[in-house]
């Protein structure tokens, strides 16, 4: 089995220590995974902008880095619905203004191959006791990739309950979006900001110290927030905590 | 649509204002989960709703496929059945045509024409109302949230209640100082209490009803194979303006076509249970042309395009068109929460107006433009929809639209995606960028100024930049 | 009824915007494949084919829309209509052509009959009830349907009175679910479909009962024979 690890662009250059995290919970798990340098974004912020064209390199760059691997595993639930949501659509639009099928033979190639690392843990490990210990009140937010469109469902529960010393807590309004949305953060600040202050609160008001997703662009939103008014809460990627031994602790 | 909403400031403008409005965010806040919880409750006890969605995508996605063939099918059947059948290409001929046969039913030119209107959404896209009163004829909006929209001289922010955006405090005091001026006046001592309320409504609106000649409405569905008009409803307002003039009315636009009778099985079960979280809604009128002796004695059917085509051309777009305007995109819609329904400058606010609206009146304008950005993508309205518009691939669809057509602020984005694309399609610039970063990491200002970057901290704080970027970490560690 | 023709609409301006229309629709569609005929996948019914389930539910869902449900025995059903007029203080109520006699011969309120001359909506705005029978009644979804035959009237008849009494046979008017109701029903009558008294949801999207329909929708479920185990008298509410 050869596993590779699609990092992201936002973990690679602003949260290694999620990127790093995967690798030591794959390692400890048995698994060989390799970081194939010839990655670097899947495209999402552009796409999700209005600019399909401009996201097509990516789309062939990401075909490139990650051939020949089995699976690509991706600490991240948002890119992971980019590759299986959206690629297909770039290819068939391609395909639609008569640009021939590499790009959905790209998309052909690599949905199947792709897995957010909570889908991989439990769905092709077969591992919901990842051996990590992180004693902790934690409430778990999820995200709106992972939760409407891979349809994550209870896998990272199931994950966060065996982690030993967690003490997992209700999320109010769990479903609800954190108003990051990528450039919408920024096109539509006002709205966002006012999504993101009742996340906050529903947050705060579980008295969990930790507040963990599963994706990290949303906890950059959040966290930045939580930061700002000096909460005693910290955003945290699931990855880190399933990475915490008893060992190696994560504080 | 409405020139009401000309010159509307582009939405996130428009969204600034109402996010600070308490008032209006607890109004909304209030009414949206309130509905949305029972929405899931009444969805639930159905085991084949997934079914049934299915069908009803695909009966729409069907009838779309040959909406000319079915429109000459439900013409005729219209016709056979005692009805007459108008063709608007837009609002202004819509509105004409309206008028014209409203002035053909009157009995002398010096009395004051009315109307009774049951809530209709095509009627408020074309402006009717406004077009009517230019022409001498007062429209009496009948059903409680329009009538509590026309009072207050406000603008509907919801497609099924209109008036959501007011509190039942704020409704009394409009029917005490506004139901005179139109008619029998409200009650004394009227309290705010939704009973008393809409006991206000039967009394006022009563005596409209009972010498009402001209019923005008929309519908929700026309079936082509038999020509029959179904309007759902719950008050009895429809029925009253369905029922009792002497004319009827309805302004329909092109898309509301099923094909066959029993199509209407699948959407009566998911309409209601989508719309007011019903197993059924309390009233649901059917009629096909005219009958004798039972309601109005001429019935006219006007068959409305304004900008129904131009979408039905879009391949990703015309999905939209499924729409059967039940609004429960709006109640679970973290934006619509919060923005609220003015923002979107149209009367197809929230999710589905977000891809309507651009695609019936183009991207030309401010707040066309800004529609689809009006969305983190979060995709609950498409989890809820009844009918499955993939409202968040429209979106998308629209934004590149809007960003092809270049206008401002898209130019400057277009060109810093280009660069951006460039470095991340080259790794070697992308990790030596990464590394300035992180070196530079001290130096980071906790606010940044400037487009973009300020409107990100104006309300978080900037991630703290790691020593060294993932790949140099792997480098040093793992090869 | 599915070949295309040539009609006759009423002024030249909109036949050509007739054609205008049909023509853009053709363009918009010139690429598109037509779409198959839709998978009727979902169910016909979600209930247990038993009428006496059936029955129960149709009671329940009625009920829970706040309509006032009761059950009677045919040779009962005179009376108790009696006693629902003289409950509500009725002095008058409207009869549509081909109502039973025998409902209303338990009662001295006046009668209006809707027949010859027919009420004005003023004169209906002046009845305090009227009575009907129905075409069908559906339990899923606690709703009662009328088609305007014998018994029922037309639709201003139940619409302006306050109260309205409709009678239901249980014996052959009831169906499960809106699938079973759909190829009972004649598209070509006007049908008005009533579940529960007029409400609306429009004050803070809160349901509240009567507006302009009927505010009273008493609804009697007939049986022929007595029925072991049903439930009896009058239950509102769930």
């Amino acid at each position: 089995m050869r596993v590779a690890l699609f990092a992201t662009c936002v973990n690679d250059a602003v949260y290694p220590s999620t990127a790093i995290a995967t690798v030591k919970v794959l390692e400890r798990l048995g698994v060989r995974v390799d970081f194939p340098a010839a990655q670097t974004c899947c495209g999402q912020p552009q796409y999700n902008t209005g600019y399909r064209r401009e996201t097509e390199p990516l789309v062939h760059r990401m075909a490139r880095a990650f051939e020949g691997y089995d699976h690509v595993v991706t600490p991240s639930g948002s890119c992971v619905a980019m590759v299986r949501d959206n690629y297909p659509r770039i290819g068939r639009k391609a395909y639609a203004e008569g640009r021939g099928s590499a790009l959905t033979d790209v998309a052909d190639s690599l949905v199947p191959r792709a897995y957010e690392l909570t889908e991989f843990l439990v769905d092709v490990l077969g591992v919901t006791d990842v051996g990590a210990y992180f004693p902790h009140r934690v409430t778990y937010h999820p995200s709106c990739h992972g939760l409407r469109m891979l349809g994550l469902g209870e896998r990272p529960r199931r994950l966060l309950e065996a982690v030993k010393g967690l003490d997992l807590v209700e999320l109010p309004g769990a479903e609800e979006c954190c108003g990051f949305g990528g450039t919408f953060a920024v096109k539509n600040a006002d709205v966002s900001t006012a999504m993101g202050a009742d996340k906050v609160r529903n947050s705060l008001s579980t008295g969990a110290d930790v507040l963990c997703g599963a994706d990290n662009s949303c906890l950059m939103h959040i966290g930045g927030m939580l930061r700002r008014q000096d909460a005693p809460q910290r955003a945290l990627h699931i990855a880190e905590i399933l990475a915490s031994t008893e060992e190696e602790p994560l504080v | 649509m409405s020139g009401t909403y000309l010159g509307m400031p582009a939405f996130p403008e428009a969204a600034h204002e109402a996010v600070r409005n308490d008032t209006l965010r607890a109004n909304l806040r209030h009414a949206t989960h309130t509905i949305r919880d029972k929405r899931a409750v009444a969805v639930a006890e159905l085991d084949d709703w997934t079914e049934l969605r299915e069908a009803g995508k695909q009966i729409k996605e069907h009838t779309l496929s040959r909406l000319d063939h079915y429109l000459v099918q439900l013409e005729e059947s219209v016709t056979a059945a005692g009805g007459t059948v108008h063709w608007a290409a837009d609002a202004e001929e819509a509105n004409r045509i309206v008028a014209d046969l409203v002035k053909a039913t009157g009995e002398g030119d010096t009395e004051k024409r009315e109307v009774v209107k049951v809530k209709s959404m095509a009627t408020q896209e074309i402006g009717l109302n406004e077009a009517l009163e230019a022409e001498g004829i007062a429209a009496y909006e009948t059903d409680l949230a329009e009538l509590i929209v026309q009072l207050g001289e406000d603008r509907p922010s919801h497609i099924l209640v209109p008036a959501i955006h007011r509190n039942r405090g704020e409704i009394r005091d409009i029917f005490r100082s506004e139901m005179e001026k139109w008619g029998r006046a409200a009650p004394e001592n009227l309290t705010d209490s939704p009973a008393e309320l809409a006991e206000a409504a039967r009394l006022h609106l009563r005596e409209k009803f009972l010498r009402a000649e001209v019923g005008i409405s929309g519908a929700n569905f026309m079936v082509a194979e038999t020509g029959t008009m179904v309007v759902v409803e719950s008050e009895g307002n429809g029925r009253m303006c369905l029922t009792l003039p002497e004319t009827l009315i309805s302004v329909v636009g092109i898309e509301k076509i099923v094909p066959t009778w029993r199509d209407l099985e699948v959407f009566l079960q998911t309409l209601p249970r989508s719309s007011t979280a019903e197993r059924m809604n309390p009233y649901t009128s059917m009629w096909t042309g005219t009958t004798d002796a039972d309601g109005p004695k001429a019935f006219h059917l006007v068959l409305l395009d304004n900008g129904r085509t131009d979408t039905l051309a879009d391949e990703v777009g015309r999905q939209a068109l499924r729409c059967i305007r039940c609004s429960a995109c709006l109640n679970v819609c973290p934006v619509y929460e919060r923005a609220g329904g003015h923002a979107y400058g149209s009367v197809y606010p929230g999710p589905i107006g977000a891809i309507l609206t651009p695609q019936l009146r183009g991207t030309a304008s401010e707040i066309d433009a800004s529609l689809p950005y009006a969305s983190s993508l979060c995709g609950a309205c498409y989890d809820v929809c009844p009918v499955a518009i993939d409202i968040p691939e429209v979106l998308v669809h629209l934004r590149e639209k809007v960003a092809e057509q270049g206008g401002p602020g898209h130019r400057l984005e277009k060109a810093a995606i280009k660069a951006a694309g460039w470095v991340l399609d080259h790794p070697a610039v992308l990790a030596a960028g990464e590394r300035v970063a992180a070196k530079t990491r001290r130096l980071h200002p906790k606010k940044l100024p400037g487009p973009g970057a300020s409107q990100w901290t104006d309300s978080r704080d900037l991630p703290e930049m790691p020593a060294e970027p993932f790949r140099d970490w792997w480098k040093k560690n793992r090869t | 009824m599915t070949s295309p023709s040539t009609p006759r609409p009423t002024s030249s301006s909109t036949s050509s915007s007739r054609e205008r229309i049909l023509g853009r629709v053709r363009a918009a569609l010139a690429d598109a494949p037509t779409a198959p005929p839709a998978a009727r996948d979902y169910l016909t019914s979600h209930t247990a084919d038993d009428p006496t389930v059936i029955l129960d539910l149709l009671h329940e869902n009625l009920a829970d829309y706040r309509a006032l449900v009761h059950r009677t025995e045919e040779r009962e059903l005179p009376s108790l209509i009696a006693d629902l007029l003289t409950k509500h203080g009725a002095g008058s109520v409207a009869v549509p052509p081909g109502l039973p006699a025998s409902w209303l011969s338990g009662t001295a309120v006046e009668q209006r009959h809707d027949e010859g001359a027919p009420l004005t909506p003023y004169d209906l705005d002046a009845t305090d009830a009227v009575i009907t029978g129905c075409a069908l009644a559906i339990a899923e979804t606690g709703t009662i349907v009328l088609d305007g035959g014998p018994g029922q009237g037309r639709r201003a008849l139940t619409l302006v009175p306050d109260v309205h009494i409709c009678v239901v046979r249980a014996a052959d008017q009831v169906v499960a679910s809106v699938p079973l109701a759909m190829p009972r029903l004649d598209p070509a009558r006007p049908l008005t479909w009533i579940s529960g008294p007029s409400a609306t949801s429009d004050i803070e999207l809160d349901r509240v009962e009567g507006v302009h329909g009927p505010r009273t929708l008493h609804v009697v479920l007939v049986t022929e024979t007595s029925a072991p185990g049903g439930r009896g008298g009058t239950a509102a509410g769930s």
